[in-house]
């Protein structure tokens, strides 16, 4: 045979092999909300390639804007075509749950990442450099802090426009993190809206070596944590011969139908299953913030730009926890007994741990860093319900909870001395004198941090702890109230400092917004009271949306 | 028809939230807006006053549902009005007396500043004691009660500027509170022995229950009527509430609010009915009551407290009458109606007194005014004959008949009762007729005050006398029309039910005994102060009249039985939070502070410590959830 005669042999053998594998069949329809937003994300890129600076700040916010009503009345759509409820399939050949949690959890995203967005756009708050309005985000990333680069960079009036990508990026990636139905899915969605995340943690203008120092952190203890969850994902893999969680959850209900020859040694070893089961939640509690895995929680809430941490313990919190929430009932449930005594510890550890930490904070951002681990510990005795209604309540609180977040960030991005955003408590002292309605509506968020009725916090942290007492979690239960008591009393502290304290000579002030800060304010306030007044609504939207599909 | 029952209640509520949000723009005219919404009550009640004479007897009730009021599970509660005979004599009574005083008002308070917020306080009153005795339940009874406690508080204190004024008003809201929080207990038991507390269900199956729960109800019951009707022990209130305005005196504290006492008694007839012990302890504390407040009448020097005195006492004869059971009832109410006229009246006079007299209060400082104000004379002397029961006249009629109900009670307590009833009688006409020698005869012993403005008695303005007028007649006719073929009796009979008494004395003679005790007292009082000249300044008095000067002591009763043990305890109480209830919240919050001082120590800032924390957390998670099934 001649040397081309084997090259063409090649060429031809290679030619043939694509027939054997089949086209996938891809739902386009279901999956649009996630298409919608990546494709607005690439779109977003070529704009920061081709688009001129000074047009680049429009162009980007009007696409990220566009993008995310779009995928949001694309979920709408779904759930009016009963997408959520008799039509709950799994598409994208298995990987892709479209079911009522995905949905309820992707409209929640979409919303929480619009109104994210209001804030990163904002431009008036920060006062003029060299003629130039600038936002929360430094000039130009990749310029040291304090170096000739940076200076020269912000002379020129640069800004990092690549933002609005990054978040619809991160969007994407939590979009799809809820609905994975696979954990090799998981893990790509996870990766999808933690890299992102990553790199808007090291973009804050001001203390940019804070900043700096918080995006690594995250960065490294995300890849330990992705390390876990990976190596899990590898033990289940060898116990169920499967990364499919509807395999798995027949492997571990008993029902085996095939037995990989490869793994014949290893299926249906609980030791594989247990230990690899404990590994993958390891990486969700992570990103729940869940002790003892919060440790990043409050450096990063710290150092990343407040828009950024507004958006980040709003949004991660609410994908995470749905991707716990379809890990626990759709993978595991037939293990229920081994992992609830678990997750009643961690709840348990959880609760007390934010709340009493948060008890001696000085700084308002690692203040509500604490409350958010606290939070997360209460939403974890919601999971534990092991009950339908333990569902609904969950999807409910994290709706109430993300806007409560995102609104208390967006307060503390208005308060503003010579050094930016002043977010030492001492700070704050007499604010409600110098600024009653600021101090007003931040109160109202504490409020509803702090569960006070009349206020979505309320509503929440009954169904939460409502559901967790039918479903035999009493005891848990009760700890969840004394945490409240013992966080109650660092929420009321900051009222009674912003409206009973003198005012400081040396104050800071607060600015004035943007219509874009204020009317994410005025959502946040006003869903807070919708849900907190008339939650009965929602509550219903949840419990018809709390089935999963298998 | 039924639905202006309800506005009945809505047209003076309407006047009161127009005059009290208002504003200033109302200034000029508030007082009539508000006489002529409570002259508009008056007119509705008319209409259905003639509307159920038209029908028969027995279905003259009404009922009018306005909405659901509080619907939860097995608990309900409407806002529904029922309107039987019982309920239409109070209505006529306060929506006719009501308008009376609001157009007596408009003279007495034209040079008050704040008359605007005056009238409103009376539509307010007006419409919370309509709601009283028109509620078919007693959950919607107790708002009314509550309403015109309110009233009564804003109104007492309404010249809040006088530290006097303002302590009296405390003084009755705290008294009644006392009352109230009988008839909320009486109210709960109600509903966890009937289920229900509406009138109609709880009255028909009152002799279902045991006759334990019954006294309990009746009990607490009569702890409610003892402090709205200032009975013994809660009378304590009454003289200081004096302190109001003459109009709210004659309105609140003598005709209407004061009998709501009576009207929760007779309205609950049938509990009280099958419950003796608690129909004993009504007799007793109407009989201990009229002869206290009869007593007290005698010494007071001021005008409107020895009126006060004598209304305490009048109740007294009408809650006697009412725990005399279905042989009283009637003329409870009966001597209820026709007090409202003669004592309102009388009340109205005395505001006159004081309007000539520079709101001088003091009687030894008045004399002669006969001359001055014959108006004023006349009518608040035919009021006077009234109240001693002068025959004829209005209480003639009435209270003859509740001194026959308390003979009629029969053995000893009969005796003891109706012998109580006919020294009231005599007190009565001592302390009134002591009233009007001083007031109107004699010589005139007023001087110049401490600035020089000498009192030029003169005749009140006809808005004053008008009403004073009316009242009079009411006065001198009521009692008589009543008793005409027993109109009164066959027209409240079919709600309170009758019987007649086993009398050991013919009505006769109880009559009798009546005149000789009022000439008696008459004659007692002339002697005193008709025939010598009277002092100025008070002489010293024997023990009992120091005493009845100082209330009976009952100040310094409640002072030494009440208030100095409720400071010992209050104190022990405030000891035990500071010491024991502070220190262990103190404790705790300090400990949590702590751990908390120490655990924020672990987050150090440093990657790897994160690390290795999360490094042992999976540890911990793995082995836990290995442990787990092994146990």
């Amino acid at each position: 045979m001649t040397h081309a005669a084997t090259v063409h042999s090649l060429w031809t053998t290679a030619a043939a092999a694509p027939d054997k594998i089949p086209s996938p069949d891809i739902e386009y329809g279901q999956l649009s909300p996630t298409l919608i937003v990546l494709g607005a994300a690439i779109v977003g890129v070529l704009i920061e390639a081709f688009l001129p600076r000074r047009q680049r700040y429009v162009a980007q916010l009007f696409v990220s804007v566009v993008a995310l009503a779009a995928a949001f009345a694309a979920v709408i759509g779904l759930a009016a075509g009963d997408y959520g409820t008799s039509k709950a399939r799994v598409a994208a050949m298995g990987a892709i749950a479209v079911d009522g949690p995905a949905l309820f959890l992707q409209g929640t995203i979409l919303l929480v990442a619009l109104v994210a967005v209001f804030t990163f756009a904002e431009r008036r708050l920060d006062p003029v450099v060299h003629g130039n309005r600038v936002d929360s985000f430094a000039a130009q990333a990749a310029a040291v802090p304090g170096g000739d680069a940076e200076k020269a960079a912000v002379k020129a009036g640069f800004t990092t426009t690549e933002v609005f990508p990054l978040v619809l990026f991160a969007v994407g990636g939590m979009l799809v993190f809820p609905s994975a139905n696979d954990l090799l899915t998981l893990f790509v969605a996870l990766e999808v809206f933690s890299l992102p995340l990553y790199i808007l943690c090291a973009l804050a203008r001001r203390q940019r070596a804070l900043s700096q120092e918080a995006a690594v952190k995250y960065f490294l203890l995300g890849a330990f944590s992705s390390a876990f969850l990976l190596f899990g994902i590898a033990l289940l893999y060898g116990y169920a011969g499967t990364v499919s969680y509807s395999g798995i959850a027949d492997v571990v209900d008993g029902q085996v139908r095939n037995v990989t020859p490869a793994l014949a040694g290893t299926m249906g070893n609980d030791a594989l299953l247990l230990i690899g089961g404990a590994m993958v939640l390891m990486g969700l509690l992570f990103k729940i913030g869940a002790v003892p895995f919060h440790m990043w929680t409050p450096d990063v809430y710290q150092g990343a730009p407040t828009p950024v941490t507004g958006f980040m313990a709003a949004a991660t919190k609410v994908a995470a926890f749905g991707a716990l929430l379809r890990l626990l009932y759709v993978v595991l449930p037939g293990l229920r007994w081994d992992w609830r005594p678990v997750m009643w510890g961690v709840a348990i550890v959880t609760m007390l741990g934010g709340a009493i930490v948060a008890v001696t904070q000085t700084d308002v951002k690692r203040l509500l860093a604490y409350s958010s681990i606290a939070h997360a510990g209460f939403i974890l005795a919601g999971v534990i319900a092991t009950t339908p209604e333990g569902i609904s309540s969950v999807l409910f609180y994290l709706a109430a909870y993300s806007f409560v977040t995102l609104g208390a960030f967006a307060v503390v991005t208005l308060v503003r001395d010579a050094g930016g955003e002043a977010t030492h408590l001492s700070k704050w002292a007499g604010l409600g004198r110098r600024s009653p309605l600021v101090a007003a509506v931040f109160a109202v968020f504490l409020l509803a941090f702090a569960g006070i009725p009349l206020t979505s916090g309320f509503a929440g942290k009954f169904a939460v702890f409502k559901a967790a007492a039918d479903g035999g979690a009493g005891a848990l239960v009760v700890i969840g109230v004394i945490s409240s008591a013992v966080a109650a009393f660092f929420y009321i502290r900051v009222i009674v400092l912003m409206f009973f304290s003198e005012p400081r000579t040396d104050g800071p002030s607060v600015a004035v917004p943007s219509p874009l800060t204020s009317s994410a304010i005025a959502i946040g306030v006003a869903v807070t009271l919708v849900l907190g007044v008339a939650p009965q609504y929602f509550l219903d939207l949840a419990s018809q949306a709390g089935v999963f599909v298998r | 028809m039924e639905n202006l029952i309800g506005l009945l209640v809505a047209v003076p509520l309407l006047g009161a939230a127009l005059l009290l949000c208002g504003g200033r723009r109302l200034d000029g005219k508030g007082h009539y807006i508000g006489t002529v919404l409570a002259a508009g009550s008056f007119a509705i009640g008319a209409v259905l006053f003639a509307d159920m004479l038209g029908r028969g007897e027995h279905d003259r009730a009404m009922h009018s549902k306005v909405f659901s009021w509080i619907p939860v599970g097995g608990f309900r509660a409407d806002v529904a009005f029922q309107l039987d005979q019982l309920s239409m004599t109070f209505v006529l009574l306060i929506t006719g007396v009501g308008t009376l005083i609001h157009i007596y008002s408009i003279g007495y308070m034209e040079h008050d500043e704040r008359r605007r917020r005056f009238f409103g306080y009376l539509n307010l009153f007006l419409a919370a004691m309509l709601l009283l005795v028109l509620a078919d339940n007693y959950l919607l009874l107790y708002v009314g009660w509550e309403g015109v406690g309110l009233a009564s508080y804003l109104l007492i204190g309404f010249w809040q500027h006088k530290p006097s004024a303002a302590t009296a008003a405390k003084k009755a809201f705290i008294v009644n509170r006392v009352g109230d929080v009988g008839l909320s207990i009486a109210i709960m038991l109600m509903f966890t022995t009937f289920g229900t507390f509406t009138f109609a269900p709880v009255l028909t199956n009152a002799d279902h229950a045991s006759e334990g729960k019954l006294t309990a109800i009746g009990l607490m019951l009569l702890l409610a009527a003892c402090g709205k009707s200032a009975q013994v022990p809660l009378q304590s209130w009454l003289g200081d509430a004096m302190e109001g305005p003459t109009p709210v005196s004659a309105l609140i504290h003598a005709a209407t609010m004061v009998t709501a006492g009576v009207y929760l008694i007779t309205r609950s007839g049938a509990i009280f009915n099958a419950a003796p012990d608690a129909q004993a302890a009504v007799v007793a504390v109407g009989a201990v009551t009229l002869l206290f407040g009869a007593i007290v009448g005698c010494a007071k020097d001021d005008i409107k407290k020895a009126l006060a005195g004598s209304t305490m006492s009048q109740i007294g004869y009408m809650i006697l009458a009412a725990g005399l059971g279905p042989i009283g009832y009637v003329f409870a109410i009966m001597h209820l109606v026709t007090h409202g006229f003669f004592k309102a009246g009388l009340f109205l006079g005395a505001g006159s007194v004081m309007h000539a007299m520079n709101d001088e209060v003091d009687m030894r400082k008045y004399g002669g005014l006969r001359k001055y104000m014959p108006v004023t004379f006349i009518t608040f002397g035919l009021g006077y004959l009234a109240i001693i029961g002068f025959p004829g006249l209005s209480g003639f009629w009435s209270k003859d008949k509740i001194i026959e109900a308390a003979f009629a009670k029969g053995g000893t307590e009969g005796w003891i009762l109706g012998g109580a009833a006919l020294l009231g009688a005599a007190i009565t006409a001592y302390y009134m007729t002591r009233v009007m020698l001083l007031t109107f005869f004699g010589e005139k012993r007023w001087a110049p005050d401490e600035k020089g403005h000498e009192p030029h008695p003169h005749e009140s303005p006809s808005s004053m006398t008008i009403p004073m007028i009316v009242l009079a007649v009411g006065s001198v006719f009521a009692g008589g029309l009543f008793s005409v073929n027993d109109a009164f009796l066959k027209w409240l009979e079919p709600v309170t039910g009758h019987s007649h008494g086993d009398s050991p004395l013919s009505a006769a003679a109880v009559t009798a005994g009546t005149m000789v005790v009022l000439v008696i007292g008459v004659a007692l009082a002339w002697a005193q102060y008709g025939r010598r000249p009277v002092p100025r300044t008070a002489p010293r008095g024997s023990l009992l009249t120091r005493a009845a000067r100082r209330d009976l002591l009952q100040d310094d009763f409640n002072h030494v039985a009440l208030v100095k043990p409720g400071q010992y305890l209050t104190r022990g109480l405030v000891y035990v939070d500071h010491k024991l209830v502070d220190g262990v919240v103190n404790g705790t919050a300090a400990s949590v502070g702590g751990l908390s001082g120490r655990l924020r120590k672990l987050q150090n800032g440093y990657a790897r410590t994160y690390a290795v924390s999360m490094f042992g957390g999976t540890a911990v998670l793995i082995a836990a959830t290995l442990l787990m099934r092994a146990v």
